[in-house]
């Protein structure tokens, strides 16, 4: 498992301020402090509440300037950090589940208002029945609404996403909101060491842009009515940002590098340069399960692999398609389900499609596991990367 | 986004119109209240000298055709009936 | 303070070629409301009528910063607003000086789906001036029932049929939900009556110190309520003379009806309501005893009047 912090560059060493123990959750808290956000809509779901409490108790000690909100509703959450950031300032809030369902209109208008909201999901299941625990229901919903999306697999690099996001949701480039997503419970509430850096540093690799567009010395209408004639110009104006935002994303991972030393890309890979067979995941459970089973698997003589997607919105064609071209079989491991879509696996069918794009075919297997948090066992993991080596395709419940 | 405020003036209406106001003006005493009521800001004031009913005023009321949609209020409002709405 | 019709001010900020019906009462009501709110103020606008009509790409009848978010979550978004002036300020970051915030919404937007949201910016005690114009259904979409909608009256969705003739719900108290949240100024007011409703928008500015503000304005809808377009400020005028919708403020916790309102405490005074009702056919297929019904609510409600005046 590549631990990202081991591998800092040395002479970067010393822009950690600190080593703690941190949940994800607190993670990011701590970058939202740190990046000296103005305006905060708060709101309690589970597993998300850690993110906002922590944040409430840096602002009452007076360890951040913002405006603390605590709003009445999720819809309220996001509509109250729009309306922030329209009038120019740095925002931020977080959800889960039924909350990101709850704010799904507003998803959409944030993002076609081109305002750079970030927001941080640690993804929870969805009702009904209802539950608290983790997948990536709640998130599935709403990837393909205009948002950037990060899924991210440890408290170190959630806070590291949560610095990198906000450089590219300001970048004038961009202008479009973003979401880091993480494994509900499983990493929101499970402490990790986590190396906070330096202020400073922080405000210097991510300073704010965020456009004042409610101006009184500059008056604006904003969130208009556009009819047949204009409204698909905006429309492909906001897909042809979110495509163009890879290459900020790639300069804000070259930047991070040169600030901090760490090398971030779209992707993770764990020995697919050699593999045969790829077990493709996102999310931190995923990732170790995926780890662990291909470690295994080798010791067994098969030539595996594991990928993980960092990225999922704009999602991470080349870099997928680069890692997977060879291969002889992989599975996808999703844990959401597209209910009725051609696969149940919503980033099986990102994977295919993008296969599919570059003329390829290659024997896979969709795999849904850990749906409401059901123990992913890496034994799972391991039978099914030996039913790839086999040969098998289609759909395999977890 | 829209950058041009106040752009709607590109837009004139008087397509809307079946009848048009007009103000006699020698019948005004300037109360004010077809310019008050008017929801399309078609009510001016032009400044200069006129007399109306023997009265002298600097300001008289005009009506910006360009916008007015004919609905009539400011014709029902004026309390001299000064105001008569002509079939366009 | 407006001392008189010929006090009030001159300069348009607000633009004409606006698509509102013509005779529209909402386009009187905003005209006023941007000329009284002054430059320095940012307008966060409700879906609704005056959206649609006003902002239709690439034309804008707005001069000021204006911003339209969704239907429910317009006083969110003004929360949000006015938090970043707020913490702007406070950093050094804002050079407008004391900008105000207010909405403009209607009737849908604010009894109906946009409440809850209205209540926390409310609760929350954001300085944020709401202002509701009344044309009592969601006019935008063709004429459908509000909780605001009086009644009795006829609406697409509350037709006048064999079985069940027109709305068969009392008009919802917006202004009764919006007193419990405590605020600093509450307020009606009509496109009948301009120099009030000015002073009313000045002073809720000046109480925007202490808290959120909120003013009613009562907004006639020719093709909603069916009357003859030159009609929209005398069926106004009536509301009030009939004390159907009385001119008052709640300053504090001081409650004061406002001129002509405040002489129609006698009930001898107040014009029958058939006066108001026979102007509009969404009232036309009323019986006699609705009628009366409808004069008693009025009466009932004077009372209510009665007690906060002692």
């Amino acid at each position: 498992m590549r631990m990202y912090t081991e591998e800092r560059a040395p002479s970067k060493r010393n822009f950690v301020k600190d080593v703690l123990a941190l949940t994800s959750n607190h993670a990011v808290a701590y970058a939202v402090r740190s990046l000296d956000v103005d305006v905060i809509a708060s709101y309690p779901i589970t597993p998300q509440t850690t993110i906002v409490e922590k944040l409430a108790e840096f602002v009452a000690n007076g360890e951040l300037d913002a405006e603390f909100v605590n709003v009445e509703s999720e819809h309220s959450a996001l509509s109250v950090v729009l309306g922030a950031s329209a009038t120019g300032a740095r925002t931020f809030t977080a959800t889960s589940s039924q909350g990101f369902l709850l704010m799904h209109e507003v998803l959409h208008n944030v993002s076609g208002l081109r305002l750079p909201v970030v927001m941080a999901v640690p993804s929870r299941a969805v009702s009904a029945p209802i539950s608290i625990h983790g997948d990536y229901s709640d998130l599935m919903t709403g990837k393909d609404v205009g948002w950037i999306v990060f899924i991210c697999a440890s408290a170190q690099e959630v806070y590291d996403t949560v610095l990198q996001l906000y450089a590219v949701a300001e970048d004038e480039r961009v202008c479009l909101p973003a979401i880091v997503a993480y494994d509900g419970f499983l990493m929101s509430h499970t402490m990790e060491r986590v190396e906070v850096y330096r202020d400073d540093l922080i405000l210097e690799f991510a300073p704010k842009r965020v456009k004042r567009l409610l101006d009184p010395a500059n008056p604006v209408t904003l969130g208009e009515l556009a009819l047949p004639e204009h409204y698909y110009r905006y429309k492909y104006s906001q897909l042809s940002a979110l495509d163009g935002s890879r290459e900020v994303i790639r300069s804000v991972f070259k930047s991070f590098y040169s600030y901090f030393g760490i090398e971030y890309d779209f992707v993770e890979r764990f020995k697919t340069e050699d593999a045969d067979f790829i077990i493709v995941v996102y999310g931190g459970a995923s990732w170790g399960n995926a780890v662990e089973a291909v470690n295994i698997t080798r010791e067994k003589g098969l030539k595996t692999g594991a990928l993980r997607i960092r990225v999922l919105r704009p999602f991470p064609i080349k870099e997928v398609v680069d890692t997977l071209k060879n291969v002889k079989g992989f599975s996808v491991v999703d844990r959401a389900i597209s209910f009725g879509a051609s696969t149940p696996g919503p980033v099986y069918a990102d994977v295919v499609v993008s296969l599919a794009e570059y003329g390829l075919s290659i024997p896979s297997v969709c795999v849904i596991a850990g749906i409401g948090q059901k123990v992913m066992y890496v034994s799972d993991f391991v039978r099914v990367l030996e039913e790839l080596v086999k040969g098998k395709e289609g759909v395999i419940l977890l | 986004m829209i950058a041009d405020k106040g752009s709607t003036r590109l837009e004139t209406k008087e397509g809307w119109r079946n009848f048009r106001p007009e103000i006699k003006d020698e019948l005004c005493v300037r109360c004010n209240i077809c310019w008050v009521y008017c929801p399309d800001l078609a009510i001016y004031t032009e400044q200069g000298d006129f007399t109306a009913r023997g009265k002298k005023y600097v300001l008289a009321y005009r009506v910006d055709y360009r916008y007015c949609k004919g609905c009539g209020i400011c014709a029902n409002e004026c309390p001299v009936k000064a105001i008569e709405m002509v079939r366009e | 303070m407006i001392k008189n019709i010929k006090d009030l001010p001159r300069e348009e900020l607000f633009a004409p070629g606006h698509t509102m019906c013509s005779g529209c009462g909402p386009a009187i009501a905003v005209r006023w409301i941007t000329k009284f709110i002054g430059n320095n103020a940012i307008v966060v606008n409700a879906t609704g009528c005056v959206e649609v009509t006003t902002t239709i790409y690439p034309r804008t009848a707005w001069e000021h910063p204006y911003i339209h978010s969704l239907f429910g979550n317009t006083a969110a978004v003004a929360g949000g607003v006015e938090r970043a002036i707020s913490v702007l300020s406070r950093k050094g970051k804002w050079d407008s000086g004391d900008t105000k915030v207010v909405v403009i919404a209607g009737d849908g937007g604010t009894y109906d789906i946009g409440l809850q949201a209205l209540s926390g910016t409310l609760e929350r005690g954001h300085r944020v001036l709401y202002i509701l114009y009344d044309n009592e259904a969601y006019m935008n979409t063709g004429i459908q029932r509000s909780s605001s909608t009086p009644l009795y009256a006829w609406t697409t969705t509350t037709p006048v049929g064999e079985k069940v003739r027109g709305k068969q719900e009392r008009k919802k108290d917006i202004i009764g939900i919006v007193l419990s949240h405590g605020i600093p100024y509450v307020a009606s007011a009509s496109v009948s009556h301009i120099v009030d409703l000015g002073n009313k928008i000045e002073k809720a500015l000046s109480y925007l110190k202490e808290g959120p503000t909120f003013i009613r304005i009562f907004a006639p809808c020719v093709p909603g309520w069916r009357y003859p377009e030159n009609k929209t400020v005398e069926v106004a005028r009536l509301a009030v003379e009939t004390g159907y919708f009385p001119l008052f403020e709640w300053e504090k916790e001081r409650f004061r009806l406002n001129p002509p309102s405040n002489g129609l405490v006698d009930e001898q005074r107040r014009v029958p309501i058939v006066e108001f009702l026979k102007l509009q056919e969404r009232f036309s297929h009323l019986s006699e005893e609705q009628i009366c019904a409808i004069q008693d609510e009025v009466n009932r409600m004077w009372e209510k009047i009665k007690e906060h005046l002692k």
